[in-house]
């Protein structure tokens, strides 16, 4: 996996440019753990002040430094997407795995429900969902809810990539040598899953990072939490629009836009490396 | 008999399991949740204003049968099978006589005609774009419109509708600023045109993103499709390229298209969200955006139910229609 890594780091300019984004994202991440005020302080600057040296970003209208709560707003957004991908993964690869090996009736009913799950309108159902537990939401649920709506297609996706592997020769000899079923499963099939789990963990990330804006914007989320969405929300709230602070709503912004063009990248250099046909045409036009 | 039984029949089965498990999930969230709903609705509704007595009575009642609190469980998910199959979705919360399936009534039109009409050209000229630029890649027209796509399409959406409203609603004020038509709603030519010059900014910006994307997705088909062998082998014979391209490539891609075509004209019912707010449209999307605002749960279930209907029904036509776009799907 590191192997690959490195070398579509070094043979695909969509993924390095994409890498090095998210690498400064992280940093920006990490940045938040030095900062001199915490999170929820108001006050603790002068308010509406436009950037400046000793400003970075400028400040809010509650007196916070917009810099210093774009690092903790960037690190809890990242952290309820990630809860909310490794949650949908995880569902995700165990259904397709269980529905791709048992096959027969099981296949056909579980199948059935990831496809009325794929075509369920996850938008209005979260806006349900959150508006009933409005004020009752944390970061925490939100990630989780995220997570359950999100397994269905990754779930059909490895299940036919586990129908065909279960058909090729390696595992008739893994069989034949007397290994078991789920000694097969992790070390020899598994692998083979590990670039499209990297290809959907990306859209996932998307997804989850998207679905938090779009609900803080509307004020469904759990607002005493800096992410990106609620600082576009309280933003909003204090009318920074018509007030003429753009900064406020400026850097919430721009680091959603930073962080989804890296993870578009990196998905660009990573399907451009998972699609073999393409691969090999790609060859031919270097060679002629 | 075969088709019906092998065809129709599954694809129906299909259709009334995702409906099945729609309305489950829809009538399962209150009641899983922490939260009881009513008394949170009530307080609200009757915190900031003075009703009179029996009104909230009625209210609190209509409200108790609206989440089918009355009877066990089983007795509240019959109950509530028999509502949505009526279409009754009781009253709108936040403007309480009004019913949700009227205000639902009024605005679907709206959305409709604006996302029906702009997702329907997004995917044509898509697809025309996209798989013109796959097919001669090396083209100048090419590079510069895959460079253009590249840069547009990450810029979220709020972005990019937000720029164009700015732009030409108050930097060059040439479209109106909110509204989705001037004057009484009557067939003359004045009103449709108002209604064409409200809905062109909107339609404009769903365009734009919507192109972008099928730019990106039907180019990468043409690229795997040109390196086929029957592709290699008609420009051996000396086909033109232009049928190549329009009668063996571009139908040969068509079938993920028409899904992803259905499945978004699916996603109409559940409207535009963001389009609709920025732009002040009076759709589907204002609609939940108000509901949202004033914790109107009958009317963000309502429309809940009405995008898992509009969605399922879509697939199942798209499912249906696979035949008639790829005979290889009729021998399966």
């Amino acid at each position: 996996m590191l192997l690959t890594i490195r070398d579509l780091f070094r043979f695909s300019p969509a993924f390095r440019y994409g890498a090095i984004i998210l690498a400064l994202v992280f940093v920006l991440v990490g940045l938040s753990f030095f900062s001199p005020y915490e999170p929820d302080v108001n006050r603790a600057v002068p308010r509406n002040k436009p950037p400046s040296d000793v400003y970075v970003f400028g400040t809010n209208s509650n007196g916070q430094d917009v810099f210093w709560m774009l690092t903790f707003a960037v690190r809890n957004s990242l952290l309820v997407a990630s809860l909310a991908v490794v949650i949908g993964r995880g569902i995700g690869v165990l259904l397709g795995m269980i529905s791709g090996y048992l096959g027969g009736r099981v296949d056909r009913v579980l199948s059935s429900i990831v496809d009325s799950f794929i075509v369920m309108p996850r938008l209005p159902l979260l806006i349900l969902i959150a508006s009933i537990l409005r004020g009752q939401m944390t970061m925490a649920s939100l990630g989780v809810l995220l997570g359950l709506l999100d397994w269905a297609y990754p779930s059909k996706r490895y299940r036919a990539q586990i129908l065909s592997l279960r058909e090729r020769g390696f595992t008739d000899t893994a069989v034949f040598a007397g290994m078991g079923t789920l000694k097969i499963v992790v070390q020899e099939h598994l692998p083979f899953l590990i670039p499209f789990l990297l290809a959907d963990m990306v859209s996932g990330f998307l997804f989850a990072i998207g679905f938090e804006i779009t609900l803080s914007v509307l004020g469904l989320s759990d607002l005493s939490t800096q992410s990106i969405g609620t600082m576009i929300y309280w933003g909003n709230y204090y009318q920074a629009l018509l007030s003429n602070r753009i900064w406020i709503l400026a850097a919430p912004i721009g680091a959603s836009i930073v962080i989804v063009v890296g993870f578009y990248l990196v998905s660009l250099g990573l399907s451009r490396y998972l699609d073999p046909r393409t691969r090999l045409l790609r060859l031919q036009v270097k060679t002629t | 008999m075969t088709l019906l039984k092998e065809f129709f029949l599954p694809r129906f089965v299909q259709w009334l399991v995702v409906i099945f498990i729609g309305v489950t999930v829809t009538f399962l969230i209150p009641r899983l949740s922490p939260v009881n709903p009513i008394d949170q609705a009530m307080t609200r509704l009757t915190s900031f204003q003075n009703r009179d007595p029996q009104a909230t009575v009625a209210l609190r009642e209509s409200l108790q049968d609206l989440y089918g609190l009355n009877g066990n469980i089983f007795e509240q998910y019959i109950n509530f099978w028999k509502r949505v199959l009526r279409g009754d979705l009781g009253p709108s919360f936040s403007s309480f006589p009004a019913k949700v399936s009227d205000l639902i009534g009024n605005s679907i039109a709206w959305t409709v005609g604006l996302l029906a009409t702009s997702t329907i050209l997004a995917w044509v000229l898509g697809i025309i774009f996209g798989s013109l630029a796959g097919y001669f890649p090396n083209r100048w027209w090419a590079r510069l419109m895959e460079s253009s796509v590249i840069t547009v399409y990450p810029v979220p959406y709020y972005i990019l509708s937000f720029v164009l409203l700015m732009a030409f609603t108050y930097y060059l004020p040439i479209f109106p600023l909110v509204g989705g038509g001037q004057g009484l709603p009557r067939l003359t030519l004045d009103y449709i045109g108002s209604v064409l010059f409200h809905s062109f900014l909107p339609a404009v910006s769903i365009i734009i993103g919507g192109v972008a994307f099928r730019f990106i997705v039907s180019k990468a088909l043409t690229t795997s499709e040109r390196s086929s062998d029957y592709v290699q082998y008609a420009e051996m014979a000396a086909i033109p390229k232009r049928k190549i391209l329009i009668s063996y490539i571009i139908r040969n891609t068509m079938l993920p298209q028409v899904t992803d075509l259905g499945l978004s004209l699916g996603t109409i019912f559940e409207g535009a969200l963001i389009t609709e707010v920025v732009f002040g449209y009076p759709g589907l999307g204002n609609t939940l955006y108000n509901a949202v605002n004033s914790s109107d749960y009958n009317l963000i279930m309502g429309i809940t139910l009405l995008s898992i209907v509009g969605i399922a029904t879509a697939s199942l036509l798209v499912d249906l229609s696979y035949p008639l776009f790829d005979p290889r799907v009729r021998y399966r």
